[in-house]
């Protein structure tokens, strides 16, 4: 059914081979350019400024050459300074820095891929303009590189999504949550957020995400620019659906039918699901460090909440500003992006999901405490194959609880079904019912 | 006191885990010349197409056994020397054990066909079958073609790696309809539209006359009986079934038939010697149900506890209960439960496939009550219809509530309102 092992580049990709690890890297590379590359370019820009300077050391002052390296440093430095940072120049310095406008940069390359989506960006520049009454001269509007990002994240989701769906055609419950994770992923998480985008710089609201997996949307900080509704619903989704739904459905009801995380897993992930290690080290590891994070964002949130009333020129204030900066930069951006996308083809789909996310930790403990959902096993006819573990994109080691007749409530089970569908003697099965009664 | 193992199949293996699980202190070693760690064997066809590697098919980490303090011997034992209690090997040194357990698993039949021990003619019962299998078959393409013979189990599970890896295949059945010991007509033939659609040349009611070699002295041909059509060919399977692989121990004192002698504690003639899993042969039942061989995963899993019981003491009786099973026929799912295909006296059976599918539901009842079940295409619960059947209900009961039975997944359709309209129309008229 599922075809891992064949040979070819297919293989190798799927397996960790050469072409497995050149994949990694590429999205990797892509993902801290996306994130960095500003910053990038400036640790680049500052080497060379040193450089100038070991160089300009060795030369006698005041001559020709010192003179030539001297303005080429300060043209260096100039048009870092022009590109980000818009500064005012000298005129008899401009004709040069264009030359080096034009130079290339890593930052460069994101701008590049992102010009062909611009008349896209003055197309939501203009909806967003019909639903605010307050219209914005749209016409210089440019696609930003999260425009690109959530461009090609939706693509993919869409057309391997399909891809998916057509494998999957007689099994009614992988072509319809495959159905709700595109949907969700195209309306919930790429158009309806430009629509309803709000304060300065038109920020993006996501309908589908929530505190802690985007902890800003219940900062203290945050949660003031944003319009009450918006704020309101947020708070309604962490707090109040949270509990409600995983109750009903489990967790899957969330992260593999309604989150983006999880929509690229299914869709674009799918070929990797059987690299994530069902080993029982790397369960033991995933309990420490999935709640670890959540540890750290509940107390990050508390102490902004109260640094929130406090003087914002203190120190309390000013290092907790800090430490949310690092919290997005280490988890948000390096563990859930770089690391989250970039790992698919060396451990699978779900490596934030399963080591990282705090959502996934609140809605893990919920689903193992009090939730409806469970997988029940059909009594003896499991034969032990490993298909539904090899499967488990979460590294569940689901035989051992076939072959024993043991209903599967896990904290790190996403519901996304594999188990049931690739398993040959029809053991398994996901169901909602009665917490007390075993249904099996 | 020292449990010697030979096989670390399924029987082998639950029968040490069992052992264990009782006495933390008795010496424990498995020994298998096949592999070195406990696999699914099932699961071969899914190794064959690339779905698992051998390790995924390893129900247990590694370090399970060091834990368990199974000890694993990975070689051959060439002989038994019953009075002195030991055991000869092919690549280590001997071994005495206090008690034996033989669970030596099944062998591919063989019928005397002329050709049949030719090079290129194989079974696919293990390990060493399926690395010889790939071997044979790794650069086929549809210029090749590989005939599997038997219309069982395993030949359909063959065909269909042949079909996933795209390798000309043709399937001699001799019976009338697929697998009619288990499977009603009406069920065979919806099998043997599965087989067909998936492009296997599907040949019923034909028999293997004889497998001729090519020049090289392997397999280049086999002839039909019926038509004698030669048909080209550089892979034979043999998958007409299995027996008990009790070559170790043949012409020894240990009473063997077609596989070794049991009493219904799994225990054989000799004191101390136990046998269990596909290689026992159980005395006949006279419950008119239970046949004397048992080559399934589930009945081996079965014998463990009853040997581990037993050699520590216990008196505890082997008892099969309700029968189960299960298979599947490329993408139709089969499960069965309880008594179907005994042709007992005065049993009857209601049957009704569903038009356009390839699912169906058969029931068969003796004295108004249920005795046994078969599903194809649709998922029931093990533990509702065995009860039923434990309970004897009557068909009217279980039709009336057939929807407890279901365990197909969410938004699968549901067919048990379409069986119960049938059925009472049926009854009606």
């Amino acid at each position: 059914m599922m075809n891992h092992t064949e040979k070819g580049i297919l293989s190798s990709t799927r397996n960790r081979g050469v072409t497995g690890w050149i994949l990694a890297m590429v999205l990797i590379g892509f993902y801290v350019l996306l994130y960095w590359a500003p910053e990038l370019d400036r640790v680049i820009v500052s080497q060379k400024v040193s450089q100038f300077d070991s160089e300009m050391k060795t030369l006698p002052a005041g001559s020709e050459e010192y003179k030539n390296l001297a303005r080429q440093k300060s043209l260096t430095i100039r048009s870092i300074q022009h590109r980000y940072y818009v500064k005012g120049l000298e005129e008899k310095y401009k004709p040069l820095v264009n030359q080096y406008k034009d130079g290339f940069t890593l930052n460069s390359v994101i701008t590049t891929m992102s010009q062909p989506l611009n008349p896209m960006a003055r197309g939501f520049c203009s909806m967003r303009n019909v639903f605010r009454g307050q219209p914005k001269d749209c016409s210089k509007e440019k696609a930003s590189r999260w425009l690109l990002y959530g461009f090609l994240y939706t693509l993919f989701v869409t057309v391997l999504g399909i891809r998916f769906m057509r494998k999957w055609k007689n099994n009614p419950y992988q072509r319809m949550r495959t159905v709700s994770v595109i949907g969700f992923q195209v309306l919930i998480a790429f158009i309806l957020p430009e629509l309803i985008a709000y304060g300065k710089g038109d920020k993006p609201f996501y309908l589908s995400y929530f505190w802690p997996l985007k902890p800003e949307y219940f900062f203290p900080s945050e949660l003031k620019q944003m319009p009450t509704a918006l704020a309101l619903w947020a708070t309604a989704m962490a707090f109040v659906a949270v509990p409600v739904l995983t109750y009903f459905f489990g967790k899957r009801w969330y992260c593999s039918w309604v989150c983006g995380c999880g929509a690229l897993a299914e869709t674009a992930g799918d070929d990797f699901r059987h690299l994530s290690s069902k080993s029982s080290l790397s369960w033991r590891i995933e309990q420490v460090s999935i709640h670890s994070v959540l540890v750290i964002i509940v107390v990050i949130t508390a102490l902004l909440f109260v640094a929130s009333g406090s003087d914002k020129n203190g120190g309390f204030y000013q290092g907790m500003m800090e430490v949310k900066t690092w919290y997005m930069f280490f988890i948000s951006m390096g563990f859930a992006g770089v690391i989250g996308t970039g790992f698919y083809p060396l451990a699978g789909s779900r490596v934030w999901c399963r080591f990282g996310c705090p959502q996934a930790a609140i809605l893990g403990l919920i689903q193992v405490l009090f939730s409806r959902f469970r997988i029940t096993t059909n009594g003896d006819q499991c034969m032990s194959c490993g298909n539904c573990s090899t499967y488990c994109e979460m590294g569940i080691d689901v035989r051992q609880y076939a072959m024993t007749g043991q209903d599967i409530v896990r904290a790190s089970c996403v519901g996304c079904g594999m188990c049931a569908s690739v398993c040959p003697r029809g053991v398994l099965k996901l169901e909602t019912g009665p917490r007390s009664k075993k249904l099996g | 006191m020292h449990v010697i193992i030979i096989g670390n199949g399924i029987a082998g293996i639950t029968t040490a885990t069992e052992l264990r699980k009782r006495d933390k202190k008795i010496k424990i070693t498995v020994i298998s010349g096949e592999s070195e760690y406990f696999y699914s064997r099932p699961a071969l066809m899914y190794i064959y197409m690339r779905d698992m590697k051998l390790r995924d098919t390893q129900p247990y980490e590694k370090k399970f056994f060091k834990k368990q303090k199974i000890n694993l011997v990975k070689d051959w034992v060439t002989s038994i020397d019953f009075e002195q209690k030991r055991l000869s090997l092919q690549g280590s040194s001997d071994l005495e054990y206090d008690y034996l357990v033989l669970a030596l698993g099944s062998k591919a039949n063989k019928f005397g066909w002329p050709g049949q021990d030719l090079p290129g003619v194989q079974g696919f019962v293990n390990l060493q079958e399926l690395e010889e299998l790939e071997r044979r078959t790794e650069n086929m393409n549809e210029n090749n073609r590989v005939v599997v013979v038997g219309g069982g189990l395993i030949g359909v599970e063959v065909a269909e790696m042949m079909a996933r890896r795209n390798i000309p295949c043709t399937f001699l059945v001799r019976e009338e309809t697929f697998w009619n010991v288990a499977l009603g007509p009406g069920e065979g033939r919806m099998i043997q539209e599965e087989i067909l659609e998936h492009g296997i040349d599907l040949r019923m009611q034909t028999n293997l006359k004889e497998i001729r070699p090519g020049e090289n002295g392997e397999v280049a041909a086999i002839q039909t009986a019926e038509t004698e059509e030669v048909i080209d060919c550089q892979v034979v399977v043999l998958a007409a079934g299995v027996s008990p692989n009790a070559e170790l121990v043949k012409n020894t004192a240990l009473e063997v038939d077609r596989g070794i002698k049991v009493d219904n504690q799994m225990k054989t003639n000799i004191e101390g010697v136990y046998a269990c899993g596909d290689v026992a042969q159980q005395p006949p039942s006279t419950d008119g149900g239970r046949p004397v061989i048992e080559a399934l995963w589930y009945t081996g899993k079965m014998h463990g506890p009853v040997v581990a019981e037993n050699i520590l003491g216990g008196q505890a009786v082997y008892d099969r209960g309700i029968w189960y099973n299960s298979a599947k026929f490329f993408e139709i799912d089969y499960h069965t439960y309880g008594l179907v295909g005994h042709n007992l006296p005065g049993e009857k059976e209601w049957y009704f496939r569903v038009p356009g599918e390839r699912k169906s539901i058969r029931i068969i009842h003796r004295d108004n009550k249920v005795i046994g079940f078969n599903l194809l295409g649709i998922r029931y619960r093990d533990a509702v219809c065995r009860q039923w059947i434990e309970k004897e209900k009557s068909l009217d009961e279980v039709i009336n509530n057939l929807h407890e039975a279901n365990f197909d997944g969410e938004f699968y359709k549901k067919y048990e309102t379409m069986f119960k309209e049938e059925y009472f129309k049926g009854q009606a008229s």
